[in-house]
C-alpha cells in the first residue's frame, strides 16, 4: 500500500514541477502570432504559382502582413481578392484590374515558312539551343509548347504553330512568360483587346520576306491614334494600354492586320487541351 | 603512359569515303560571308565599311578585347555591306559580306621564310594573334590566349591533336600527310614558348600513313615524339588526350594549362608555323566535304567565307536518287544540323556531312523509357551517370544535377546518346541543362553585382 502512494506522490511533483516548467518556458518563449496572416493567407488563391515574386502563397501573406508588399500583391486573385486582404489589412485596396497572358506572334504555318525540320526534344528552349531556327522569323513562336508545359491552368494551346491563349482559363501568373525562349508572352489587362500580335524587330522588306502576318513598322496606326497611344519603335508598333480608348482604328488601317482583336474564343471545355 | 581513356564508344568510321582524297585547293566563285563571331570570346570589330577595297589577307576585324581573335578577308574585292546574315548558328549574326573580284590578289605572298632565332616570344604571340588563329578543332578558343599561360614554365606537355577520332572527318589526316614537316615547324614555334614541354603528336592507330608521315618529319626534332593512340571515339576531345597521354584529370573549372599541357589541333599547329614564319594569316584552312549522299566526298583548303551549298556542289553534289536529308556543319557525333547550305563556312568548319538519312529522326521513333541499363555509365569519358542526370532533368532537380551528379562536367561528346538502347536524346537534354544552369549563374552574378 506504501508503494502506491509513493508512486502516486512521486508522479504528482513531477507533473506539477514539469507543468510549471511548461508553464514558464510557454511564456518566455512565446511566438507572437499575427492573426491576420492566416486570414491573409486564406483569402489567397492557394496555387503556389509565385507570380507575385515570393515562394508561394503562404510567403505572399507573411510579406502583406509585414508590409513588403502591397495588398493587391497576388495577381491570380485580382482586385476581389486583393479588397479582401484591404479589409483584413485595413487598407483600401487600389482596383488591379485582371491581366491575361498574350502570346505577340501571328506566324502560323500559312503565314511563314519552315526552312529545316526539327527533330529532338520537344522543347522551345532546347531547340533554341541546338541552333535550328525553326521558322524563318528569328522573333516568332517556334510552337513546341514550352509555354503549353509551363501552364499550370491548362490556358495554352499550340493551334497552327503558334501558341494561343485562352483567356478565360487563364490567370496572369506569368509562368508562360518565363518559359518562352523568345520572349514573347506578355501580361496584358483583358479589357484592352487591341494589341500588336508581332515581335518582329526587322525592317519592314525583311519582314515581308519572312512572314506575311508581320509588322512592318510603316507607322500608319501611330497617324490613326487619336490619344497617341502607339510608338513605333525598333520598327515595331507598341500600344500603350493605359492610353489606348480602344477605338479601334488603328486595326482597321494596319496594312498587315496586325493589330487585332483576337478572335473570340472557343467555350471553356473541361476537356484537357492535347 | 596508356594509348587511352576511360569510356568511349566504337561508331563506324565511314573514313573510306574520303580519306585517300588529296587536298585540293578550292576558290571560291559567289560573295564570301565573313560572320564576326567566330570564335569563343567577344566577336570581333568590323574595321571596313561598305564600298572597301579589300585583298586576301587583310585583316577586316578586329579582335575586341583579350578573348578575342582577328578576322582575315580571303579573297579580294570590295566590301557589300556589314549587315546581319545568316550563320550556321541558325541566328543572325552580324557579318562582312564582301563581293569576291575572284583574282584573289594578295596582300604580301607568303613565300619568304623568316628565321625564327631571331623572335622574341612576344614576337611569336603577336603574329600568332595579328593573324587570327583561333583553336581549328572545333571549339575556337583565341590560340594567342592558348599560348599565354600564368606558368610557361610548369607546361610539360604540347599536344597536336591529329586524333581525329569523329567519324566521316579526314581533312585532318590528309594534311598531316602532305604538310607533316610545317606541322612541325609549328610545334617547334610552340615549344620554343614553352622550354619544359615535350612535343607529343597523337594519332589514331587507324590513319597508319599519316602516322608513318609524322615520324618521318619528327626525325631529328628531339623533343617531339609522334604517338599512336587506340581508335576510340572521343579521343580527340581534350580532356580525353590529356588522360590518355599526361594521365591526368581535372575539374571541368580547370583549363589544360593548370594541369601543365596545351592541346592544339594540327591545323592550328599548320597555321601558327604559316603565320609566324611566312607571315601568311589564316583566312583558308582544310575542309573534308563528306557523306554517303554525295558524288565525289572529297578533301578541300577552302577560303573562309565560301558557301555551304558552293562546296556541295564542288564535291559533285547529290547523287542521283538520293536525297541530302540532313546537312551537318562537322561530323555526325558533335557536329550541328544546319537548316540552310546559304550559310558561310567559318574558320572551326572542319566538315561538311551530307546525309541521306536523318539517323536522328529514326531514333526518335523508336524512343522509349530508359532501361537502366547502365551502358552509358560504362562509355561516359567523363565518368558521369548520364542516366541519373537525366533523370534529374526530369525531376527539375538542377541542384542535384549540378552539384551531385557534376553535370557540368559534361563534354557533350555524344558518346551515351550513341550507346543508348532506347535511344534517348540524353546528350541534347544535358546540352540545354548545361546552358540554362550557366544562365542562371550570370543572371545571380549580374544581380549581385546591382
Amino acid at each position: 500500500m506504501d508503494i502506491i502512494l509513493i508512486t502516486t506522490a512521486v508522479i504528482t511533483v513531477i507533473g506539477i514541477v514539469v507543468g510549471a516548467g511548461l508553464v514558464f518556458t510557454g511564456k518566455k518563449f512565446y511566438v507572437k502570432v499575427d492573426e491576420r496572416e492566416a486570414a491573409v493567407r486564406e483569402c489567397l488563391p492557394g496555387n503556389n504559382c509565385g507570380a507575385c515574386g515570393f515562394a508561394g502563397c503562404d510567403a505572399a501573406a507573411a510579406a502583406i502582413v509585414a508590409g513588403d508588399a502591397p495588398v493587391n500583391v497576388c495577381p491570380v486573385g485580382g482586385s476581389a481578392v486583393a479588397q479582401r486582404i484591404g479589409g483584413i489589412m485595413g487598407e483600401n485596396a487600389e482596383a488591379v484590374e485582371r491581366k491575361v497572358a498574350f502570346v505577340r506572334c501571328k506566324g502560323t504555318c500559312e503565314v511563314t515558312k519552315n526552312q529545316g525540320e526539327y527533330i529532338g526534344i520537344r522543347d522551345c528552349r532546347t531547340a533554341v539551343l541546338s541552333g535550328m531556327n525553326l521558322t524563318d522569323c528569328d522573333y516568332g513562336c517556334i510552337g513546341l509548347g514550352s509555354c503549353v508545359e509551363a501552364c499550370p491552368q491548362n490556358a495554352i494551346s499550340v493551334v497552327d504553330g503558334v501558341a494561343v491563349v485562352n483567356e478565360k482559363r487563364c490567370v496572369g501568373c506569368g509562368l508562360c512568360a518565363k518559359a518562352c525562349p523568345k520572349n514573347l508572352i506578355e501580361l496584358v489587362p483583358e479589357s484592352k483587346q487591341i494589341r500588336v500580335q508581332c515581335s518582329n524587330k526587322d525592317k519592314g522588306p525583311q519582314v515581308k520576306k519572312v512572314c506575311q502576318a508581320g509588322c512592318i513598322g510603316c507607322s500608319l496606326c501611330v497617324r490613326q491614334c487619336e490619344s497617341g497611344a502607339i510608338t513605333v519603335n525598333t520598327n515595331l508598333a507598341h500600344i500603350n494600354y493605359e492610353a489606348c480608348t480602344q477605338c479601334g482604328k488603328c486595326a482597321e488601317k494596319c496594312p498587315a492586320k496586325v493589330i487585332c482583336v483576337p478572335a473570340p474564343e472557343e467555350p471553356v471545355s473541361e476537356n484537357v487541351p492535347a | 603512359m596508356k594509348d587511352t581513356f576511360r569510356g568511349g564508344v566504337h561508331p563506324r568510321g565511314h573514313k573510306e569515303l574520303s580519306r585517300e582524297m588529296p587536298l585540293r585547293a578550292y576558290e571560291a566563285t559567289g560573295e564570301m560571308v565573313f560572320p564576326l563571331a567566330q570564335h569563343i570570346g567577344k566577336p570581333a570589330k568590323a574595321i571596313v565599311k561598305k564600298g572597301d577595297p579589300v585583298v586576301a589577307g587583310q585583316c577586316i576585324a578586329e579582335a575586341d578585347g583579350f578573348v578575342s581573335a582577328n578576322i582575315i578577308c580571303s579573297c579580294s574585292g570590295k566590301v557589300k555591306a556589314v549587315e546581319k546574315r545568316r550563320t550556321i548558328s541558325g541566328a543572325m549574326q552580324e557579318c562582312i559580306v564582301v563581293e569576291n573580284d575572284g583574282q584573289y590578289t594578295q596582300k604580301d605572298p607568303y613565300t619568304e621564310k623568316e628565321d625564327i632565332e631571331k623572335l622574341s616570344n612576344d614576337e611569336i604571340i603577336a603574329r600568332v594573334k595579328d593573324a587570327g588563329i583561333i583553336g581549328l578543332g572545333g571549339a575556337g578558343f583565341p590560340t594567342h590566349v592558348k599560348l599565354m599561360p600564368k606558368k610557361p614554365l610548369g607546361i610539360k606537355y604540347l599536344i597536336a591533336n591529329g586524333a581525329e577520332c569523329e567519324p566521316y572527318i579526314t581533312c585532318n589526316d590528309q594534311l598531316m600527310r602532305s604538310s607533316a614537316d610545317e606541322i612541325i615547324e609549328g610545334m617547334e614555334i610552340v615549344l620554343r614558348l614553352f622550354p619544359n614541354a615535350d612535343g607529343i603528336v597523337a594519332i589514331e592507330t587507324n590513319k597508319p600513313e599519316a602516322i608513318a608521315s609524322m615520324q618521318a618529319a619528327a626525325v631529328g626534332h628531339e623533343r617531339i615524339h609522334v604517338v599512336a593512340l587506340r581508335t576510340k571515339y572521343p579521343q580527340g576531345g581534350e580532356r580525353s588526350l590529356i588522360k590518355s597521354i599526361a594521365g591526368i584529370d581535372y575539374p571541368i573549372t580547370k583549363l589544360p594549362a593548370d594541369v601543365g599541357c596545351i592541346v592544339d589541333n594540327v591545323g592550328t599547329l599548320y597555321a601558327i608555323g604559316r603565320a609566324v614564319l611566312y607571315r601568311e594569316p589564316l583566312f583558308r584552312h582544310v575542309l573534308t566535304v563528306t557523306g554517303e549522299a554525295l558524288v565525289r566526298p572529297c578533301n578541300f583548303i577552302v577560303r573562309d567565307g565560301t558557301s555551304f551549298a558552293e562546296l556541295i556542289e564542288a564535291a559533285g553534289d547529290v547523287r542521283e536518287g538520293k536525297e541530302a536529308v540532313k546537312v551537318i556543319s562537322g561530323g555526325p557525333m558533335m557536329g550541328i544540323a544546319v537548316s540552310s547550305t546559304e550559310v558561310p563556312i567559318t574558320k572551326t568548319t572542319n566538315a561538311i556531312t551530307v546525309l541521306p538519312e536523318d539517323a536522328v529522326e529514326k531514333a526518335d521513333s523508336y524512343m522509349t523509357a530508359c532501361l537502366h541499363c547502365g551502358r552509358c555509365t560504362t562509355v561516359c569519358p567523363s565518368g558521369l551517370m548520364p542516366q541519373m542526370m537525366a533523370d534529374a532533368i526530369i525531376a527539375g532537380d538542377y541542384e542535384r544535377y549540378e552539384n551531385k551528379l557534376y553535370g557540368l562536367d559534361c563534354v557533350a561528346c555524344g558518346s551515351c546518346t550513341y550507346i543508348c538502347p532506347a535511344k534517348r536524346p540524353l546528350t541534347q537534354a544535358f546540352k540545354k541543362t548545361k546552358a540554362e544552369i550557366m544562365a542562371r549563374k550570370r543572371a545571380a552574378a549580374a544581380g549581385g553585382n546591382k
